[in-house]
């Protein structure tokens, strides 16, 4: 048998994990190179917690070659473009890095520049984003000496990893002003540019309520033209405007510059058009996309990327022995999100079943789409699961990666599949 | 299924109005549409972010979003709110006669 080689492009969540899975299937002598700009794994469900105080930055960061198995040839280096009619990766340098099957794994990137006024005056004052290291460790600064006024939680637009955060972010919000005592002192404002709290029916009405006790006004379709610092105030495309003494914002995010400059890769946003069940690139049956990185309808979100994992290993080893795909992802995602008090919702759902209640994975288990403190366990569960379960490419135990229907109150699911919201 | 007629001819749409079969789509419908939007006259700069999205639909079989649209299609984001103000992707689509743009989440 030949050598093969598989260019995995990103050491982040997805690209690890399927280095990880490749190296265990494929032959000793097939080589697999990990390129990445930069050895700093990010953990990204920690950002969440940095602003109030409840993680460091320094504990969300790991080398990302040490996440590689033995046998893995982790690359520090930028990627100019990929040469898909050549089979090969184009480095910033002009090395090229010939392939035979690639992965994209280069997740998305924020994009604040391309909001007006976003990063001008008042960015990293009473501008802040969480979702970046930086930008969540300053925002703990700028929240732990605010102690009344308006607090805006603005979603840009979608698409966005993790779109539960900026929910998850008021809630938390809430509970940390609370905690200090100024939480009557303060108005709270979620800013989204849908139709709803939430895109999914169920469980927008489960967060719309919690929003609702917890006191957050909710503004909906919001297309956010201006983010005027200096002044004070979201300016929408419709001329609205929604006042604030300390804003946070999620930009808008948008795919990796390299997919961009690789003609035929992307779309216009720099997503890699994907086929949602073999996980294949659509240009090329050699290229297989996992994560964030897709313009797949699944959410921007770890556990979507685990799931993608098993399928597109799979898929890939077809391919090098020159078959057709034959495994399919079904969309599933699973959320924890949390609610602030010690508790968290679970959702579990697919590209066809919206979040139900009941109970995850099985009839015992933890309960679906209600808050519970044992949701909020299995939250702060997760990391040490994230860098010794999911990043080695091994499985969750009890969780596999179709989305289990046993447990799930099947009769409350929606008719619709169909997304509503979300584009203006 | 809900149905509408513009120019004469009946149409199936989904609930919020969307066609749900491009192919019954006529130009001579847009102008109906647009009215029933509130938009009285389709300006030329209509016309191009229209054609535009029936152009996109059939090469990749979904309405672009709002930001695909204004990198692509000519018309600058700002215009786009200014020629469809209830939201220009949504509106387009549904005046072009294609179904909603698919949200993600």
């Amino acid at each position: 048998m030949v050598a093969r080689s598989v260019v995995v492009i990103g050491g982040g969540t997805g690209g690890t994990l399927v280095a990880n899975r490749l190296r265990r299937v494929l032959d000793t002598g097939d080589e697999i190179v990990v390129i990445d700009a930069d050895d700093r794994h990010l953990y990204q469900p920690g950002l969440l917690f940095v602003p109030f105080g409840l993680s460091s930055p320094s504990r969300l960061v790991r080398s990302r070659a040490a996440q590689l198995r033995a046998g893995i040839e982790f690359r520090q280096a930028r990627v100019d473009q990929v040469d898909l009619d050549a089979d090969r990766v184009i480095l910033a340098d002009g090395t090229r890095v010939p392939y035979d099957a690639l992965v994209v794994a280069s997740g998305a990137q924020l994009l604040p520049e391309e909001t007006e006024g976003l990063t001008g005056e008042g960015w990293g004052e009473r501008v802040h984003t969480f979702y970046s290291l930086p930008g969540a460790s300053t925002l703990a600064g700028a929240l732990a000496g605010f102690d009344g006024g308006r607090l805006v939680v603005d979603l840009v637009d979608l698409p966005v990893k993790c779109p539960v955060a900026p929910l998850e972010f008021c809630f938390l919000a809430d509970w940390y002003l609370r905690r200090r005592g100024v939480r009557d002192r303060v108005e709270l404002t979620y800013v989204t540019s849908l139709d709803a709290a939430f895109t999914k029916a169920t469980c927008n009405r489960e967060l719309s309520g919690l929003l609702e006790r917890k006191g957050v006004e909710v503004v909906t379709e919001f297309a956010t033209g201006h983010v005027d610092g200096k002044g004070g105030r979201l300016v929408g495309y419709d001329d609205r405007q929604v006042g604030f003494d300390l804003a946070v914002v999620v930009p808008l995010h948008g795919g990796a510059d390299y997919v961009g400059r690789s003609a035929g890769l992307g779309d216009a946003l720099g997503f890699v058009p994907t086929d949602e069940a073999t996980l294949a690139a659509k240009v090329k049956p050699n290229v297989f996309v996992i994560g964030d990185a897709t313009d797949l309808r699944a959410s921007k979100a770890g556990s979507v990327a685990h799931f993608e994992g098993e399928v597109l290993v799979h898929n890939l080893r077809r391919h090098l022995a020159g078959q057709e795909p034959d495994a399919r992802f079904d969309g599933h995602t699973n959320c924890f999100i949390e609610t602030g008090f010690d508790k968290a919702l679970l959702i579990d759902f697919n590209y066809d079943l919206d979040p139900v209640p009941g109970r995850f994975p099985s009839r015992v288990g933890l309960p679906l789409l209600r808050e519970s403190r044992l949701n909020h366990l299995g939250k702060l569960a997760f990391e040490q699961l994230y860098w010794h379960a999911i990043l080695p490419g091994r499985g969750i135990p009890f969780v596999g990666t179709e989305m289990p229907r046993v447990g799930k109150r099947m009769d409350l699911a929606e008719s619709t599949p169909e997304l509503t919201g979300g584009t203006r | 299924m809900t149905t509408a007629t513009y120019a004469g001819t009946e149409v199936a749409v989904d609930g919020e109005g969307f066609f749900t079969d491009p192919a019954q789509w006529t130009e001579a419908m847009a102008p109906e549409i647009g009215a029933a939007e509130g938009i009285e006259d389709l300006s030329d700069r209509h016309w191009q972010v229209v054609k535009f999205i029936r152009h996109e639909y059939e090469e990749t079989g979904a309405a672009p979003n709002v930001r695909a649209l204004a990198k692509t299609s000519g018309v600058a984001i700002k215009e786009l709110y200014q020629l469809f103000p209830k939201g220009p992707a949504k509106v387009a689509a549904k005046i072009a006669g294609v179904p909603k743009p698919r949200g993600c989440i």
